[in-house]
């Protein structure tokens, strides 16, 4: 389809296929699951795209097309393990038990974060692209030094494979063995910029001039990526160190609510790709193998409206926080100007007081 | 007081040795620090007691030095790096300003992010360019961070310390060119606490605040003073953010004039923070307005120039001259 150094399980049709290194390992519940988790992140997807039309959210960043990539790297983790995110990994903060509604918060502008990263494993979103890479690296070398087994996996997207930061972090990777996995989404476009203007070579291949192995999936495939990054994760969890993995894919959205593709990408590219959708194949694999009938598939949509109700509930209900609330963790401990400024705002009277 | 001499990058050496025995979690990051210790040797013989894990001899890319700090301390580790010199430190200023100052905040207080970026800044070391800057300005200005220079052996040892105990990040300045001067440490209890300016000459005409390098020529320029019979009462400012004004104002209430000391350029720096928040605070106590002795606005000049650039005593002196010139 793509490349032939592509791991592919299934096809656009929902056709298996096979592969010398990868099988997939799931049962048809488990994969009925994995299309539960695509739907569900889908809808939350699109309500948040209208909350943000509606004057409801500053920004939202789509993951339409991203699903598989997200569903199927998100499901690979362990409960133990931790995740570095950008802001765009809706998918990972909903396999690790992030409330739909506090991924939201950042996009409300009610929060810079949203979450308790500690409790969820799941490190805070980050804007500047990279930053968070180097986070995850140091975070495995942290697990490294406590003995631990568990895997460390950050995610980035063709942009920032740019970035210095996450150039360096291939660096520290390699040179301490770091149980970490490079989880890039190659989603063709930095807002404008095609991915074929930040690297002259596939992305996974950098990983090997780094010294460790890089790995080409199609990000539409669910379960192809779910395999790929399991694999990766348990060679990482035993010290077999890092891995990058490149997940194919298509941003099938704007950048963010605030971008307007039609100025840079042509009606055919996008058309192309709308018959990779990463939910239809899977759909029709459990048509045609586990005889999943439509009954099954209602369930499934409406559990993903009653989500998308509550999400909307849920925003709706954020209201402005108490200004005084912007002095809360700036520091972690006593600061002359925090009391400062908190003084001047309760005398002007800008902060409720009462919250 | 059991007190013993040494030079400041003893000192600095003996207070990461302690803190590396007192907690476990305490590591060291940076280029050269392992078996060479450090260009400056501050890490001398650390690695060798405390192991490669936990003295960690990183390939050269001070963002990713910083950068995995961060993701160490998300783990509860307690990451003290070492950037080689100050004008090696840009390249980390992302991280530094954009993670380190403000994921406390932005994970609502669930990480802490304590850890030490350990600077050897200021001139006077007849160096090539970026070896010789004075960056804390930058540092000072970004909320979220906490800025400390040491300016005695004693300070080195104890603030060293204490800023590796406090859950904040740190940028801890070392005034490089005082590396090799020796001074009494008291090795039993710190004389201040971390951000506190300490008053480390009496006097009655001037107040004169400065920080690392400076202090000495600071206390030289008090000796002249002296003997041309003006008294001036010294500060170490020592907390550059947040400053502590406090024994500041008490001084100024006294002196009526003050004369702030630094390398760096005086343009939106601590010498005008200090300038702005004293003539706030002691308007009615002040006789002339705070003058700035400090670096010129020029990129830090080629080395065989820079004791013109850097204050010296008579600069010090001719800014006294000019608060004591003013008749009011």
């Amino acid at each position: 389809m793509i490349d032939e150094e592509l791991v592919q399980l299934l096809t656009p049709e929902g056709l298996r296929v096979g592969h010398p290194e990868y099988a997939s390992s799931l049962d048809g519940e488990e994969i009925f699951s994995l299309y539960r988790d695509m739907v569900i992140v889908r809808r939350l997807c699109n309500e948040s795209t209208s909350l943000q039309r509606q004057g409801q959210l500053a920004l939202w960043a789509p993951i339409q097309g991203q699903e598989a990539a997200q569903i199927g790297a998100g499901r690979a983790l362990q409960p133990m393990d931790f995740t570095f995110p950008t802001y765009r990994e809706h998918g990972i903060a909903w396999c690790r038990g992030v409330p739909p509604e506090d991924v939201l918060r950042m996009f409300r502008a009610v929060s810079n974060g949203g979450w308790n990263p500690q409790h969820f494993r799941h490190s805070v979103p980050t804007v500047v692209l990279g930053n968070q890479a180097l986070h995850a690296v140091g975070y495995a070398m942290g697990v490294q030094r406590d003995g631990a087994e568990e895997a460390v996996m950050t995610f980035f997207g063709d942009g920032a494979s740019s970035q210095g930061d996450t150039l360096e972090s291939f660096v520290w990777a390699a040179s301490f063995n770091a149980p970490v996995v490079f989880f890039c989404q190659n989603n063709q476009w930095g807002i404008s910029t095609p991915s074929s203007l930040q690297s002259k070579v596939p992305l996974y291949r950098r990983a090997e001039g780094f010294g460790f192995p890089g790995v080409r999936v199609d990000g539409n495939d669910v379960l192809a990526v779910y395999e790929v990054t399991k694999k990766a994760l348990d060679n990482a969890r035993v010290g077999g160190g890092p891995t990058m993995i490149e997940a194919y894919t298509y941003r099938m959205g704007a950048h963010t609510t605030s971008d307007d593709p039609t100025r840079y990408r042509i009606d055919a590219e996008v058309e192309v790709w709308k018959h990779r959708d990463p939910l239809e194949r899977v759909k029709a694999l459990l048509v045609r193998e586990y005889q999943i009938k439509g009954a099954a598939f209602d369930q499934v949509n409406h559990e993903a409206e009653a989500m998308a109700l509550k999400l909307r509930d849920d925003v709706l209900a954020m209201g402005r926080p108490d200004p005084i609330t912007m002095f809360d963790h700036a520091y972690a401990s006593e600061h002359a100007l925090i009391e400062e400024g908190r003084r001047e705002m309760l005398e002007l009277g800008i902060s409720g007081g009462a919250h | 007081m059991a007190t013993t001499t040494m030079t400041m990058a003893k000192a600095l050496n003996e207070g990461l040795r302690r803190a590396m025995e007192r907690d476990k979690k305490v590591l060291l990051m940076g280029e050269d620090i392992g078996k060479l210790g450090g260009v400056f040797r501050i890490t001398d013989g650390l690695q060798k007691d405390f192991g490669e894990d936990r003295v960690i001899d990183s390939p050269l890319a001070e963002s990713a030095i910083v950068g995995t700090a961060v993701g160490l301390a998300i783990r509860g580790y307690r990451t003290v790096c070492e950037m080689q010199f100050d004008g090696f430190v840009y390249p980390a200023f992302d991280q530094i300003v954009s993670q380190v100052a403000k994921l406390h905040k932005r994970s609502d207080g669930a990480y802490t992010m304590g850890l030490i970026i350990r600077l050897p800044f200021q001139g006077g070391i007849g160096a090539i360019e970026h070896h010789s800057e004075s960056p804390e300005a930058y540092f000072a200005h970004t909320a979220g961070l906490r800025v400390v220079s040491c300016s005695t052996p004693n300070d080195a040892y104890w603030m060293i310390q204490q800023a590796i105990e406090h859950d904040d990040p740190i940028i801890f300045c070392e005034p490089k060119s005082r590396y090799w001067e020796k001074g009494e440490v008291d090795l039993e209890g710190p004389s201040h606490e971390l951000f506190e300016s300490a008053r480390r000459r009496e006097g009655t005409d001037v107040t004169v605040i400065g920080y690392g390098a400076s202090m000495k020529t600071i206390m030289r320029a008090a000796d002249t003073a002296a003997s041309e019979g003006v008294s001036l009462e010294v500060i170490d400012a020592r907390s550059l953010s947040p400053l502590d004004l406090e024994p500041m104002i008490a001084s100024i209430e006294k002196t009526g004039r003050f004369v702030t000391v630094q390398e760096a350029p005086h343009t939106a720096s601590i010498g005008s923070e200090l300038v702005a928040e004293l003539t706030q605070r002691c308007f009615y106590s002040l006789r002339a307005p705070g003058i700035r002795v400090s670096g010129y606005h020029v990129p830090y000049p080629p080395t065989r120039l820079e004791e013109d650039y850097r204050p010296s005593v008579d600069r010090i002196l001719d800014g006294v001259d000019r608060v004591m010139g003013f008749e009011s």
